[in-house]
């Protein structure tokens, strides 16, 4: 059984219809990535999975749980860092991380996770005194207390330099190894080749394709018989067709 | 229960860092009645004012706290919280982000309860202020008081969208509770009309002072100010906004 299946789901808000008809299924131990452009429906898809939001049609599984019914079990076993979620300005690092950790039934060290992610040095710091880099390590870290099987980490590179960006990235794999199930939902197609093992690309609420980033490229170069492609281009060949139809 | 107190301890030290909040609230009340005291000569009663100034000015001080609290710092951490995605973060672990919200209710209640305990020990010690003569009618008038001007702060933090909002939709509240409760003029002052609205209105500043000065507060008051409470209160839980 897959550790999240997502069956033809489908959200709309008002009019609007964010989500329609996506399905795919991330395996034990892979980094997942769901990519696309702004509006395209991934942050609705990742707050469904999480039991945020409640989906209008179709199913939902994570760790065999029902993310509406099972919230609290899945919050237990799942890590999630969201889009936009800062903290208190005036919450110090370690107050953010004994606060956190006090949620979670069997915590893991935030003292050695300060020092893996680079932090100890900051552990006295206010969270609004941090830069970007340090407070999405920050939030990650949050995300990691109650050693989740999964974690999910939206937008998470977004406003970054290069340096912290691939820091970022270094830590991501390093959780990987540890064998954590990583949903991973980007903008960036250096991310998503960079890290996942297998990415769904949504635009307009829709899954345009389902594949490895080798595969994707792969599928687009040959039907558009351009053999100087990257991902990039891939993804805006199938998201903005017009765009990349001149010669 | 354990996340209860850590909450609980960590919302605390973050109340106490912003040295505005609890200087207005809790400290600058209890400076002017020591500013008034030292000013206005208290021990000479007016006759025209039926005793001190002083005497039937400190509940209109507790009104400061209170609207500074409850109409004040109240809504704005809440909205803020909600603003900046606190609250989001926490609905994405097992604890529900409500427990942050009744946290701040009890510690701006307590904090409440402390700055009005401020006030009546400096002004007993120092000005011989009477306590409250009917401590229990007085509880009663400032637990419905407090109450009544919380649950409108809840009411504007449940539906305003952003700190801006937030803050245009307190402004009339807050200030209408401080002029109509006698701080900015003293009631004495104000004209008769006012003075009738400021009796009903929260946080209902004289049935703190009837209490205070002996006499049972006004069970009409006393209702309007609970009904404003259980309505505000309700309708800000029914539509509060996650996000």
């Amino acid at each position: 059984m897959s550790i999240i299946e997502v069956n033809q789901l489908y959200k709309r808000y008002g009019e609007l219809v964010a989500v329609d008809d996506v399905s795919f299924a991330v395996e034990r131990g892979e980094i997942f990535g769901i990519i696309g452009p702004n509006g395209a429906g991934k942050t609705t898809t990742v707050e469904c999975i999480l039991g945020l939001r409640q989906p209008d049609g179709g199913q939902v599984r994570v760790l065999g749980l029902d993310p509406q019914q099972d919230r609290n079990q899945l919050h237990w076993r799942v890590g999630a860092q969201l889009q936009a979620s800062q903290l208190a300005d005036k919450i110090k690092v370690w107050e953010a991380l004994d606060l956190y950790s006090s949620f979670y039934p069997h915590p893991t060290d935030w003292e050695k996770l300060l020092e893996e992610l680079g932090l100890a040095e900051k552990r006295n710091t206010p969270f609004e005194k941090l830069s970007g880099g340090q407070k999405q390590r920050l939030s990650i870290a949050l995300a990691l207390l109650g050693n989740p099987e999964i974690l999910i980490l939206d937008e998470l590179t977004t406003g970054l330099d290069p340096q912290a960006r691939r820091a970022i990235w270094r830590l991501i794999e390093r959780v990987r190894a540890q064998g954590v199930t990583i949903l991973l939902v980007t903008h960036f197609m250096d991310e998503a080749e960079y890290l996942c093992d297998r990415i769904a690309l949504i635009n307009a609420g829709r899954i345009v394709v389902l594949d490895t980033p080798q595969g994707i490229v792969a599928g687009v170069r040959a039907s558009v018989q351009r053999e100087e492609l990257d991902l990039d281009d891939a993804f805006l060949t199938l998201t903005e067709p017009e765009l990349m139809a001149v010669p | 229960m354990r996340e209860l107190k850590k909450i609980m301890i960590v919302e605390t030290k973050l109340f106490l860092r912003e040295p505005g909040t609890w200087l207005v609230g809790v400290l600058l009340p209890t400076i002017v009645l020591v500013v008034l005291g030292l000013v206005l000569a208290p021990h000479t009663p007016d006759p025209a004012l039926g005793g001190r100034f002083i005497d039937l000015f400190v509940p209109s001080l507790v009104v400061v706290t209170l609207a500074t609290l409850g109409a004040n710092a109240l809504p704005a951490r809440l909205v803020a919280y909600r603003e900046k995605g606190v609250l989001r973060r926490l609905a994405t672990t097992p604890v529900h982000p409500a427990m942050l919200l009744v946290v701040q209710l009890v510690i701006n209640v307590a904090v409440a309860v402390v700055a009005v305990l401020l006030l009546m020990a400096v002004g007993n010690v120092l000005f011989d202020i009477p306590l409250p003569q009917q401590p229990l009618g007085f509880v009663a008038a400032f637990l419905a008081g407090m109450g009544s001007l919380f649950a409108l702060g809840l009411l504007v933090a449940a539906v305003a969208p952003t700190s801006r909002a937030s803050a245009a939709l307190i402004a009339p509240i807050y200030l209408g509770a401080m002029f109509l409760g006698g701080v900015y003029i003293p009631r004495v002052f104000l004209p008769d009309f006012l003075v009738r609205i400021g009796v009903y209105a929260p946080p209902g500043v004289q049935a703190m002072l009837d209490a205070w000065m002996g006499v049972a507060p006004d069970p009409i008051q006393l209702a309007i100010l609970v009904a404003i409470t259980i309505v505000a209160g309700a309708a800000a839980t029914v539509l509060f906004r996650w996000e």
